[in-house]
């Protein structure tokens, strides 16, 4: 309970229905599109259209709001509070194919090469008798069904620098939110920059490592259970870095027109929670995927 | 008191579609919120008719199997995120705000899109029944293999839970920023209503279960399109690891559609004893328990699917560590009641009903919960009957007695009592004529989710469907009596009940379309007081 001033209720907007509307577009042409449907790429592009112009719309108003002054601290508190639960969300997402790359390898692969008794061996002794365990598993216990790899990406090549580029600007960004507070409008453009920039190149590399890997490693989605949660993690995981990038450097732009004061700048630490969010979920990454 | 009943001078609403479509009005999406709830109960009701109606006689009457079966699923998925999930936040929305003091909910124009998803979603889930290879009828679990071989419908499937989940995040967001910040100045955690305390637990499991769900259909669409091989043992993958995943979600989920109910009963069960909730303090951490115990207890849905011996014993202790904390409210609610000048109105004896019946389904849930016994009651209609007890007679027993308590405070008028009495004693004996046979066909061996049987089943499932036929006919009249109500009869006063306390009784009947403008200045006497 922040303070006792009166609280902002907004009036009716039409920002609520226009997202609805336009997620309730985009899963209709996903899954159009999954069945085939010629029209569903045009539905999912109106939709992420739609998308877009909610989020650009919906934003807008919430900064005109707050550049006009309606906004008292208690309802700074409860954005902040929303912001972290959402975070917390998506760390549950994220654990999910976590615990599946876990259970694949503490479990589904000891257990289909043979191992455990009391039934869990039965698909090893019935069907796939010269399967053996590895990790990463590059043989599948059915080898017509998927496809098998030469390699995997290691972790001290791209991955590794990668890491440093993230780590490096979880720490650019909080150069640039010192500078923020310090009112030193320069230093906070420069940092910002820094950290978008770092961003983007992140993802250039990783997208670099994507066609080295799917080109020249024959490693795809296809390639069993660890092509699965290689995939899903680091491209779950890339589209969050992407998300979070395009973030910052829209923050970036509202610093440049002069937006945020030493005290109020929530929106600014929104993203750059979200960033320390992002760089946390990578280190899993390297740890459990690449490295170990 | 009357001071705190701060009445307002420029209650202006908005008017025509703008008011539904683009409100930041928590009575109003909480009305939403109801109304859609009491929608989708009927649409899946219906399912449930069509269900019992197969079941009546043994012999394939009236759909084909495959029909069958995506009644048996669609009419979970509706009654789980359209009925019951939707109706508890509708109650959220509307009366949070009101028990704690706040103007709104904390995060208004989120509120709005949180409810204007479900339709949208349900729109979505709905198309299928239309679709080549019919709706999804591997069951609301979507087990792979089987749900993979959904027809064009898979995907609807997929991106509705998504949808779905987005809405209840959401919802679960905004109920903790409005109970953790918008409290009206003096009123601690501990002194919040019993309600809002299962309802800000609740959303905590809805935030950290939820993804998880969203996670496991994810891998069911890369399963199914992208060659991924999460659930296929051909690839490394484990079709269990499914399981896993949607129980850590599921078993949370059960407490998510439970423990609303247990704070609708601690608010009304106080009331009509007229004696305040006995043990306050241990119906907190009791929730709380129960919530922490529902992550670690998943496991218990699948006792048979060949989990190591130490993975069974875990979970079948652990399950049985969540009677402890559910023991505790039970019993508080019993000594809420000791000695207490008892009246009992419509509410009171929903929320009495409701104690008996869910612990008659939480007893047999103890007995599922136990390793080798489950083995023979499993995928049996003993678990049908368990979880309709803890469901029906529990979850939607106390949202009926829910609406009653608080529809004075809704709509400024008392509904029929006679009406509603007969609602209640005509629910009571069906749902019970309904569910309690089911115990004897699973101990005997029939296994759910067929559309046929054998003979020896066939009195116990007429029996079974002759009250499903009379429970669903005596919910319209449930609709008779909301409506009723709402078009008139007698005012209600602003305390519409005289047992009942808190601040929702201090404002007007029917609440004024903006309350708590300015907070209520709450001393510790007038918190007393209140309480």
């Amino acid at each position: 309970m922040a303070s006792q001033e009166i609280y902002y209720i907004p009036d009716g907007s039409k920002w609520p229905i226009v997202g609805t509307l336009s997620l309730f577009i985009t899963f209709l042409g996903g899954a159009m599109m999954f069945n085939s449907v010629d029209a569903g790429k045009y539905v999912l592009i109106i939709g992420l259209a739609a998308l877009t112009y909610m989020f650009a719309g919906w934003f807008a108003d919430v900064i005109s709001e707050s550049i006009a002054g309606k906004y008292s601290k208690q309802v700074d508190v409860s954005f902040r509070m929303g912001m972290g639960w959402f975070i917390l969300s998506e760390v549950m997402f994220f654990a999910a194919f976590f615990g599946a790359l876990y259970y694949a390898r503490m479990f589904s692969i000891p257990w289909l090469s043979g191992e455990g008794q009391g039934g869990h061996n039965g698909t090893h002794e019935f069907l796939w008798s010269s399967f053996q365990a590895s990790w990463p598993m590059n043989v599948m216990p059915d080898p017509a069904k998927y496809t098998q790899y030469k390699d995997v990406v290691p972790a001290f090549g791209v991955p590794a620098i990668n890491t440093a580029l993230l780590l490096a600007s979880g720490v650019t960004v909080t150069f640039a939110h010192w500078a923020l507070k310090k009112a030193n409008r320069t230093a906070l453009s420069a940092w910002l920059f820094a950290t978008v920039a770092l961003g983007f190149i992140f993802v250039y590399f990783q997208a670099g490592e994507y066609a080295h890997a799917m080109n020249d490693l024959d490693l795809t989605i296809n390639g069993g259970i660890y092509g699965s949660t290689f995939y899903l993690l680091t491209g779950f995981h890339g589209f969050h870095v992407t998300m979070g990038a395009v973030m910052l450097a829209v923050i970036l732009f509202r610093s440049l027109k002069g937006h945020f004061s030493q005290k109020d700048h929530f929106a600014f630490e929104a993203v750059a929670w979200y960033w320390h969010f992002v760089d946390v979920v990578w280190l899993g990454l390297f740890i459990f995927v690449y490295w170990i | 008191m009357s001071t705190l009943a701060h009445d307002d001078h420029h209650d202006h609403k908005p008017t025509g579609l703008k008011r539904w479509f683009f409100s930041t009005n928590h009575k109003d999406i909480g009305t939403l919120y109801l109304i859609f709830a009491l929608t989708m109960f009927f649409v899946g009701g219906a399912m449930a008719m069509i269900i019992r109606a197969e079941l009546f006689q043994p012999g394939l009457q009236f759909v084909d199997p495959q029909f069958y079966n995506s009644m048996v699923t669609v009419h979970a998925l509706i009654m789980i995120f359209g009925a019951v999930m939707p109706a508890g936040v509708g109650l959220a929305n509307w009366m949070i705000p009101l028990m704690i003091g706040a103007p709104d909910m904390a995060l208004p124009r989120m509120n709005n899109m949180s409810f204007w998803i479900l339709p949208f979603a349900f729109a979505l889930l709905l198309s299928t029944l239309f679709m080549d290879g019919g709706a999804p009828a591997g069951g609301w679990t979507m087990y792979p293999p089987l749900v993979l071989q959904t027809g064009d419908a898979f995907p609807f499937l997929i991106f509705a839970v998504h949808f779905l989940g987005i809405s209840s995040i959401m919802g679960a967001i905004n109920i903790i920023a409005t109970v953790f910040n918008m409290r009206a100045p003096g009123m601690t955690l501990m002194q919040m209503p019993l309600f809002v305390w299962t309802w800000v637990i609740t959303s905590f499991l809805l935030i950290a279960s939820l993804p998880v769900l969203a996670g496991g259909v994810t891998m069911l669409l890369t399963d199914k399109y992208f060659g991924t091989s999460f659930f296929d043992a051909a690839g490394g993958g484990d079709p269990v690891l499914f399981q896993h995943i949607f129980w850590f979600f599921g078993h949370p989920e059960v407490y998510i559609l439970a423990l609303p109910a247990f704070g609708i009963v601690s608010q009304i069960i106080p009331a009509f004893a007229r004696k305040p909730l006995f043990g306050y303090a241990s119906m907190v951490y009791a929730t709380a328990s129960i919530a922490i115990l529902s992550f670690f207890v998943w496991a218990h849905h699948m006792f048979t699917v060949g989990l190591p011996i130490k993975g069974e014993l875990f979970f079948m202790y652990a399950t049985m560590l969540i009677a402890v904390p559910t023991g505790v409210k039970v019993f508080n609610w019993i000594a809420t009641m000791w000695k207490g000048s008892m009246t009992f109105e419509t509410p009171m004896l929903f929320s009495v009903a409701f104690v008996i019946l869910f612990t008659i389904g939480g007893f047999s849930g103890l007995m599922l919960g136990i390793t080798p016994v489950d083995f023979q009651y499993h995928d049996t209609y003993f678990v049908v009957a368990h979880f309709h007890y803890v469901l029906l007679t529990g979850a939607i027993f106390a949202l009926m007695a829910a609406a009653y308590y608080w529809l004075p405070k809704w709509t400024g008028f008392m509904y029929d009592e006679r009406l509603g009495k007969i609602h209640f004693w005509l629910s009571l004996i069906s749902s019970n004529v309904l569910f309690f046979p089911q115990h004897f066909l699973g101990l005997a061996g029939m296994p759910r989710r067929i559309p046929d049987y054998n003979i020896q089943f066939a009195d116990f499932n007429m029996i079974s469907s002759i009250g499903g036929f009379a429970y669903g006919i005596s919910q319209l009249l449930f609709v008779y009596i909301v409506i009723k109500c709402a078009m008139g009869g007698k005012k209600a006063r602003a305390r519409s009940w005289e047992g009942a306390k808190g601040l929702e009784w201090e404002v007007p009947s029917p609440a004024p379309f903006h309350t708590f403008e300015t907070p209520p200045k709450l001393t510790k006497k007038v918190l007393e007081s209140l309480y």
